[in-house]
């Protein structure tokens, strides 16, 4: 089974040269730590800018530049700020190569659920909607099950949606699937867990074709 | 040259009563006009609906008007990290639209830009979209949304000139420059005012004329809501 900065190291195998990457808050957020060395890679915060680095060191922090998380940030050459009109047409206008967030519920057509609990939480849904309704590659990054085991992948979310049939690749603590016509296809394992643990845990139909291997990271 | 300065926040504020629909600048407290908002406390004006990404903290940005009750409605994209906010919503007493964080924007720059309205695919399939028109452009569902009609923005630069002409610095920049020139009165603070050709007019974000009123903020506060650093090695 993977932790938190597991999953983030799968998915950064999934960032390929060339790309630019909107990276949700949360495990997301992780993944430009494993992004490959030797790859051109820049990422967007939705908040406006382009070419995000890592963290400042202490007492360089400055407040007038933060991410989409609101936490405070560098830039690295090559980077660029810009208003959120601007912003979200790079997304909209499907500029931004791959988009990965987190979710509470993903369902088998595609849809994602990731922005409200009626009655207990309801903090908006930022970007999130925008993202999943324009972006041609999306990447959910989320733990397989919920705090009380209960499977995060379903046959049709339960919370209310962020967008519909959108979601591409799923990656959990558990596997690697693809949203396919029929349902999960699970492409591939966490080391150390088998199909059957995956099966029971996923709630939606799981497609299983052939030896599934062990994901390398 | 038209000057467009104004001797400090009760002056630019001139006109704002109960009631109205405001625009403020900011993403989270990053680039809020904190002047203006402090002025908005001091006339203790009510029922106002606020146009802004977010609603502040419990003590700082909108969460300081939210604290006085000033707010009817706020229209935003993300609440998160305001209690008070959230007691006030579940209670009935505040009224919260959230729309998408693109859409919010688009609402903003079509109001500045004349469109009445415009397709978006965001929110389509979800009850942001409930009630609204939708339809199909090459094969892909789209909802309409119609652009924001408000009596002031309020925005924060970085520099400004007595002609109105803004410079925004870093990811202050945000909802601010879509928000100039799309309510009938923009009222523009910043940290630096100078004199008309102190500026190139090569690195002016905004022009003037989207601009009726400018002043010098008197101190910014620029609280930082999550402080990440790394350590030297």
């Amino acid at each position: 089974m993977l932790d938190k900065n597991g999953i983030a190291k799968r998915i950064a195998k999934e960032v390929r040269d060339g790309f630019y990457v909107n990276l949700g808050i949360g495990i997301p957020t992780l993944v430009a730590n494993f992004v490959r060395s030797d790859i051109h890679v820049e990422f967007q915060s939705e908040n406006g800018v382009l070419g995000m680095g890592p963290f400042p060191f202490e007492g360089e922090e400055d407040a007038d530049i933060i991410n989409a998380g609101k936490q405070t940030i560098t830039t690295l050459p090559g980077a660029s700020f810009f208003d959120s009109a601007l912003s979200f047409s790079m997304i909209r206008g499907q500029h931004v190569d791959l988009t990965i967030l987190g979710a509470m519920e993903v369902a088998e057509n595609g849809d994602i659920a990731n922005w409200k609990i009626p009655g207990k939480m309801v903090k908006g849904m930022g970007g999130a909607m925008d993202l999943v309704a324009s972006a041609e590659n999306i990447i959910v990054a989320m733990t397989h099950t919920n705090k009380a085991g209960e499977s995060k992948l379903l046959k049709r979310c339960t919370l209310p949606l962020t967008g519909v049939g959108c979601v591409k690749k799923i990656v959990t603590n558990l596997a690697v699937l693809e949203v396919v016509e029929g349902g999960f296809k699970l492409l591939e394992r966490a080391p150390g867990v088998s199909v059957e643990t995956i099966a029971e845990a996923t709630e939606g139909n799981l497609i299983i074709e052939g030896d599934i291997p062990e994901m390398v990271i | 040259m038209i000057p467009k300065t104004v001797g400090g926040p009760a002056e630019a504020l001139d006109g704002v009563k109960d009631g109205m629909t405001l625009m403020l600048g900011g993403f989270g407290l990053c680039g809020i006009p904190e002047n203006a908002i402090a002025e908005l406390v001091r006339l203790g004006v009510k029922d106002l609906t606020c146009i802004s990404n977010n609603a502040g903290v419990d003590d700082f940005g909108l969460g300081l008007l939210l604290q006085k009750h000033q707010i009817k409605k706020m229209i935003s994209s993300y609440v998160g990290e305001n209690d008070e906010f959230e007691r006030q919503m579940l209670s009935g007493e505040l009224e919260v639209e959230l729309t998408p964080q693109g859409t919010l924007a688009e609402k903003c720059r079509a109001a500045q830009a004349g469109f009445p309205a415009f397709y978006t695919p965001a929110g389509f399939g979800t009850e942001v979209a409930e009630g609204k028109e939708t339809r199909e452009f090459n094969g892909k569902m789209y909802v309409l949304e119609y652009a924001y009609k408000a009596d002031f923005s309020f925005v924060k630069a970085w520099k400004g000139d007595e002609a109105g002409n803004l410079i925004f610095k870093g990811t202050a920049r945000n909802f601010n420059p879509c928000m100039c020139g799309a309510a009938k009165i923009t009222v523009a603070e910043v940290e630096e005012l100078l004199p008309a050709g102190s500026l190139d007019p090569n690195e002016i974000h905004i022009p003037g004329i989207f601009v009726q009123r400018i002043f010098k903020g008197e101190k910014y506060e620029k609280r930082i809501e999550q402080r990440t650093v790394r350590t030297r090695n």
